[in-house]
């Protein structure tokens, strides 16, 4: 019997507001336990919320970059249930009038395009955080509020995915999109970017979806592809030996790689959903939502594209600097420095990426104006190649205008011809025995005395000329 | 019009379930024709003729208002805590959570 997996995922994206979004708390992450909690985000009696002008704003941006419609008038609901993290019995969010409907996200899965379609976005304030540490708590657990009421947007997607591979492919494409709209700083380690996913099987053309299960805490990229395959492979497995995959929350164990059920057990879910009577419609103009769309940033997709046609990057070239939003800054900075997009492009994957060690490229001494600078004066001749790579090196650690550093120290290429056949007949006289070599016919000993002359003008004569004056010579 | 069914017990444990009420035998059974009365009497507004009415769920006419994206400190930690039914380092304690 063959199956097909039916996958929707559910992603949760923490807005990057200053703000909480219904109250004025912080929403920096890492703070000690309750230091950003008020009487609005914890519930207290007569408190009262006022919606974030930001969170809006950028809930519109992710939506409309999305390809959604966003609507004019949306609603704030309460979500109703019982939890340590929800001080209020409820989560204001919102249901069946969302913030907006009908987008996708075009992605590539190992080479072939998809379209998986976003069926809503809605806004909606996050839950306070349980935490258990067994020294402290005993047999309790304790709450902390920072995280409570922080402005979330979840992304619902059509369960139009396949595979693990696929479910993966989606969330770094949606990842990418987020960060490059600044909507959304993507750390799935820290949380502000969650998946959930809704796996089930069914017989190969079969048009009813089996019954599901829904997968949580797949907090990285490596486990999202992994807890998908393992919990498609289980279904199966639990079909084939004739029983039935049971309605239930599975979490992923990443230290056994396997999913298991809740220990908790859930109640069928029962919100009761109604209008948040503290909360009047959020509306938006047509003109507003026009202007937002007017005004969204060039997407990583299309700015590969880009890279590819009008700049002639190769397309694996491109698809490195469209990944990170600080990498793709940093390499269109310097491209407006100087034109030579491919040599900028070969600086910064080879040598800014391992100079960098991971570290972020706002630590680095080098700017993007200085990367331009030097990539100028090896394409006008000044400086060879070997001269820009130190020169490089020291721009890294320690900063500094490239044509300056030149200059003071004397760096520029040395392209009087006499002055370098000087220095060949000096490598030459010294080294008779490679010079019989080659005249014997050992003609790749040319790259030793290449670089023996290269050397003796501490790296400064031109690579061109040095080898037109030992062929002539040796000729 | 529709006259709504009239709850049954069962379905008033639920919703007392759902609140987290604990309800006796007596007071559930005392509870089912209350309830059958308040589904009554709101049901009285389908009587009211709203052909070309907009749906709202506010009674006011205007759009949420908007704050600046602009954070302030919060309470005082030993003011926030103050309420909490018990407490933990400097978080609320709550009954083990398990998952
Ligand atoms: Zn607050």
């Amino acid at each position: 019997m063959s199956f097909e997996a039916v996958i929707g995922l559910e992603v949760h994206a923490q807005l990057l507001t200053r703000s909480k979004l219904f109250c004025g708390c912080a929403t920096a992450f890492g703070a000690s336990p309750n230091v950003h909690t008020c009487e609005v985000c914890l519930g207290m009696p007569g408190a009262l919320p006022v919606l974030n002008r930001e969170a809006v704003t950028l809930a519109v941006r992710a939506a409309l970059a999305l390809d959604c419609t966003v609507h004019e008038r949306s609603q704030w609901a309460r979500k109703n249930y019982f939890y340590p993290d929800l001080p209020k019995g409820y989560q204001i969010s919102q249901f069946d009038r969302p913030l907006a409907t009908h987008g996708h996200l075009d992605l590539e899965v190992e080479g072939s395009a998809r379209t998986i379609d976003i069926l809503r976005i809605h806004m909606e304030e996050d839950a306070g955080k349980n935490v258990h540490d067994d020294v402290l708590a005993g047999s309790r657990s304790y709450v902390d509020f920072n995280r409570g009421g922080v402005p979330l947007i979840e992304i619902v997607g059509a369960p139009q995915i396949r595979s693990g591979a696929e479910a993966a492919a989606y969330m770094r494409e949606l990842r990418r999109t987020l960060r490059f709209l600044d909507v959304c700083d993507g750390n799935l380690e820290e949380g502000s970017l969650r998946c959930d996913a809704n796996v089930s099987i069914r017989k190969v053309g079969a048009t009813t979806l089996g019954t599901r299960t829904e997968l949580k805490n797949i907090n990285s990229f490596r486990f999202v592809a992994a807890a998908i395959d393992f919990e498609i492979h289980r279904q199966i497995a639990v079909v084939e030996a004739g029983d039935a995959v049971v309605q239930e929350t599975r979490l992923w164990d990443a230290q056994a790689k396997v999913t298991r059920a809740m220990r908790s057990k859930e109640e069928a879910h029962d919100y009761r959903y109604f209008p948040d009577p503290d909360l009047p419609d959020l509306v938006l103009t047509a003109a507003a939502i026009h202007s937002a769309r007017a005004t969204l940033p060039e997407l990583p997709a299309a700015k590969k594209e880009r890279f590819v046609d009008a700049l002639g990057l190769t397309a694996y070239d491109a698809a490195l600097l469209t990944e990170e939003p600080e990498l793709c800054r940093f390499f269109e900075a310097a491209v407006a420095g100087h034109k030579n997009a491919k040599g900028i492009a070969n600086w910064i994957l080879n040598e800014l990426l391992r100079e960098a060690r991971g570290q972020p490229l706002a630590a680095l001494k080098l700017t993007p104006e200085s990367l331009a600078e030097l990539v100028r004066l090896i394409d006008d001749g000044t400086i060879s190649g070997k001269i820009a790579k130190d020169l490089f090196a020291e721009l890294v650690t320690a900063g500094g205008a490239p044509a300056a550093l030149v200059k003071e120290r004397g760096l520029a290429q040395l392209v009087d011809t006499a002055g370098i056949e000087a220095t060949v007949d000096a490598v030459l006289a010294a080294n008779a025995g490679s010079v019989a070599a080659y005249r014997a016919g050992k003609t790749n000993i040319l790259g030793f005395l290449v670089g023996q002359v290269m050397k003796a003008s501490g790296g400064k004569a031109n690579p061109k000329i040095v080898n037109e004056v030992l062929r002539r010579r040796l000729g | 019009m529709t006259t709504p069914k009239p709850p049954v017990q069962a379905e008033v444990l639920r919703i007392a379930a759902l609140a987290r009420l604990v309800l006796s035998d007596a007071e559930a059974e005392a509870m089912t024709p209350e309830l059958a009365e308040i589904l009554a009497h709101v049901a009285k507004l389908e009587e009211v003729d709203v052909t070309g009415v907009e749906a709202t769920a506010h009674a006011v006419g205007f759009a949420t208002p908007l704050r600046d994206d602009v954070s302030r400190p919060g309470l005082d930690l030993e003011r926030a805590l103050a309420n909490a039914p018990e407490r933990i380092g400097d978080g609320f304690g709550v009954p083990k959570i398990l998952e």
